[in-house]
């Protein structure tokens, strides 16, 4: 798939001397949803504003659907919405005229049928003459959101957009990320919601302290250093979990009552079917079975945990 | 060049104009009002004539240009440091647009805003004074030229201000006593030595003297020098936005 972003050793070392991006290398794909996930102060916002032209970088260069962001800023970019995590709007400004004035300081003459379309999509059209004062943070958000869109960019980042956000609405804006992509539009969105990345996104980076510690699918990410627990419940319980059953170095929890097992679910596709037959052989009698998948939170926390040590 | 981003800013900003209609242009109209009263019309009948002019009519241009500056930095700086303190800057920021678009935009709006208010003053001194304007496309002139540069000098207060107080600051603690120490109520020939030569190095004597000769042909300074004064002022202001952007001074991190 061709790359929409080409981002290349991006260095940013700040004049206090603090570096919040090292030598990071990342290439969007057209038309994907990329979360960026990482803790906070990892450097998300720092390489988002990089590419949107907010901060200038150290080192290094991001290509913008092949314009240079530094060189061929204007091309760069028109291509590109933004909407910031802070809230943050003039509070006597109104919708209509705050939208509009982002469709023209990106340099696109007046279109009030799509701008129409637009607040109509983000249920806004109601507020339109209404100041950003008077709107609740949901709705400011959604204003943030139809500025960010109002010049039909092809790139749209959002950083964390469900910050302080509802679960309807967070819902809502989740629907709204997907009939984007639909439209063809490439989303980036950063978040330490890691609900919000295995919802959402096609792909997945990690960020920790200015480097990326890995890019992958999200299924591919989630098969490779994702675990299953088989949770058997037995009629009976156990004291001890027997010697024959040894080799799947099972776990023994309520009080007996439940073996888990841990295992990889891309490998030894029979170690199940083997363990249930040594367990009728034993006697032990199933009352109960369940299996769930290690969850991206997981993944992630032992991820960021294995870079500590 | 990005024209629609230059008049989204420009909107932008005259609309703010608008919002605030009565701090904008009622509230100055009104304190240069009662200067007219005060000093044209009840002291200015017992002075006698400077130059040859009633003195009524010798305080408008000092008046106008007391107005101009103070109002185009305010204009310019708020205009500017609103944006930063909000956070709405990240939007021009991340805007296909040049430094000097938004030089454009905001200073332009900025400079409109004042120079309206300055015509609107010489309006409302026709109520309390006779006067005739010698050279009105010079006064224009001046008058544009003022505004501009006092603009783009509020524009930088802006961005170098990162409070409240820093924004009120050079207005109140420079300008103000550079523009009453002036001439905007005496010609400096009325003052002795080493005032008079000390004086010179106010930059608003030039401005101020300049402003005059257009009204009735009188000036402090030769006009040419005013003009020229005004115009190196200019240029440094244009210096220092254009070094602003190239470094990002308080603006890109």
């Amino acid at each position: 798939m061709p790359s929409i972003i080409r981002v290349s050793g991006l260095t940013k070392t700040y004049q206090s001397g603090f570096t919040a991006l090292q030598n990071v290398d990342l290439e969007i794909h057209r038309g994907e949803i990329f979360a960026l996930l990482g803790p906070n102060g990892a450097g998300k916002t720092t390489l988002i504003s990089i590419i949107c032209g907010i901060s200038s970088p150290s080192e290094g260069s991001v290509l913008a659907d092949g314009f240079d962001i530094v060189r061929d800023y204007r091309a760069a970019r028109s291509k590109i919405g933004l909407v910031p995590q802070e809230l943050c709007s003039d509070a006597f400004e109104n919708v209509w005229s705050a939208v509009n004035f982002s469709r023209g300081l990106f340099g696109k003459p007046a279109n009030p049928e799509y701008i129409e379309k637009l607040l109509r999509q983000l249920s806004l059209w109601d507020k339109r003459d209404a100041q950003m004062r008077e709107l609740s943070g949901g709705m400011k958000r959604r204003v943030m959101i139809a500025k960010a869109l109002s010049h039909e960019p092809d790139i749209l980042f959002l950083d964390e957009p469900t910050a302080g956000v509802d679960v309807e609405l967070r819902k809502d804006m989740w629907q709204m990320v997907r009939e984007l992509r639909e439209q063809g539009v490439t989303i980036i969105l950063t978040t330490h919601y890691i609900e919000e990345a295995e919802e959402m996104a096609d792909r997945i980076g990690v960020i920790r302290k200015g480097k990326i510690l890995l890019v992958e699918e999200k299924q591919a990410l989630m098969d490779k250093l994702g675990s299953k627990l088989l949770s058997i419940r037995l009629q009976q319980p156990v004291s001890e979990v027997p010697e024959a059953l040894a080799e799947f170095s099972l776990q023994l929890a309520e009080d007996g009552d439940t073996l888990c097992y841990r295992y990889d679910s891309r490998q030894e596709s029979d170690s199940i079917a083997r363990l249930l037959r040594k367990l009728t052989e034993q006697g032990l009698e199933i009352r109960d079975l369940h299996s769930s998948e290690s969850s991206l939170e997981q993944i992630f926390v032992s991820l960021v945990h294995e870079q500590e040590q | 060049m990005n024209l629609y981003a230059i008049r989204a800013i420009y909107k932008f900003e005259m609309a703010r104009t608008f919002r605030t209609l009565m701090q904008s242009i009622a509230s100055p109209v009104l304190s240069t009002s009662l200067y007219f009263i005060v000093f044209g019309t009840a002291i200015g009948s017992r002075m006698g004539n400077i130059e040859g002019i009633s003195y009524g009519a010798f305080i408008i241009p000092g008046l106008v240009m007391l107005s101009l500056l103070s109002e185009s930095i305010s204009n310019a700086s708020f205009g500017i440091f609103f944006p930063k303190f909000s956070g709405t800057i990240y939007e021009v920021l991340s805007a296909p647009v040049s430094s000097m678009e938004i030089v454009i935009g905001y200073v332009g709006a900025a400079a409109t805003k004042s120079v309206t208010l300055g015509l609107l003053i010489l309006l409302t001194a026709q109520l309390f004074v006779d006067y005739h304007i010698q050279h009105p496309v010079w006064m224009l002139a001046f008058l544009i030229l003022t505004a501009v540069t006092f603009s783009l000098f509020g524009f930088i207060i802006g961005i170098w201000a990162d409070d409240f107080q820093k924004l009120q600051v050079i207005p109140l603690m420079v300008i103000t006593p550079l523009t009453f120490l002036g001439g905007a109520f005496y010609s400096i020939s009325m003052l002795p030595e080493p005032w008079q030569t000390l004086t010179l190095f106010n930059p608003v004597v030039y401005l101020i003297s300049g402003f005059r000769w257009a009204f009735y042909g009188v000036a402090d300074v030769n006009v040419a020098v005013s003009l020229g004064m005004t115009m190196v002022f200019l240029l440094i202001c244009l210096t220092v936005v254009w070094w602003i952007f190239r470094t990002g001074y308080r603006i890109r991190t």
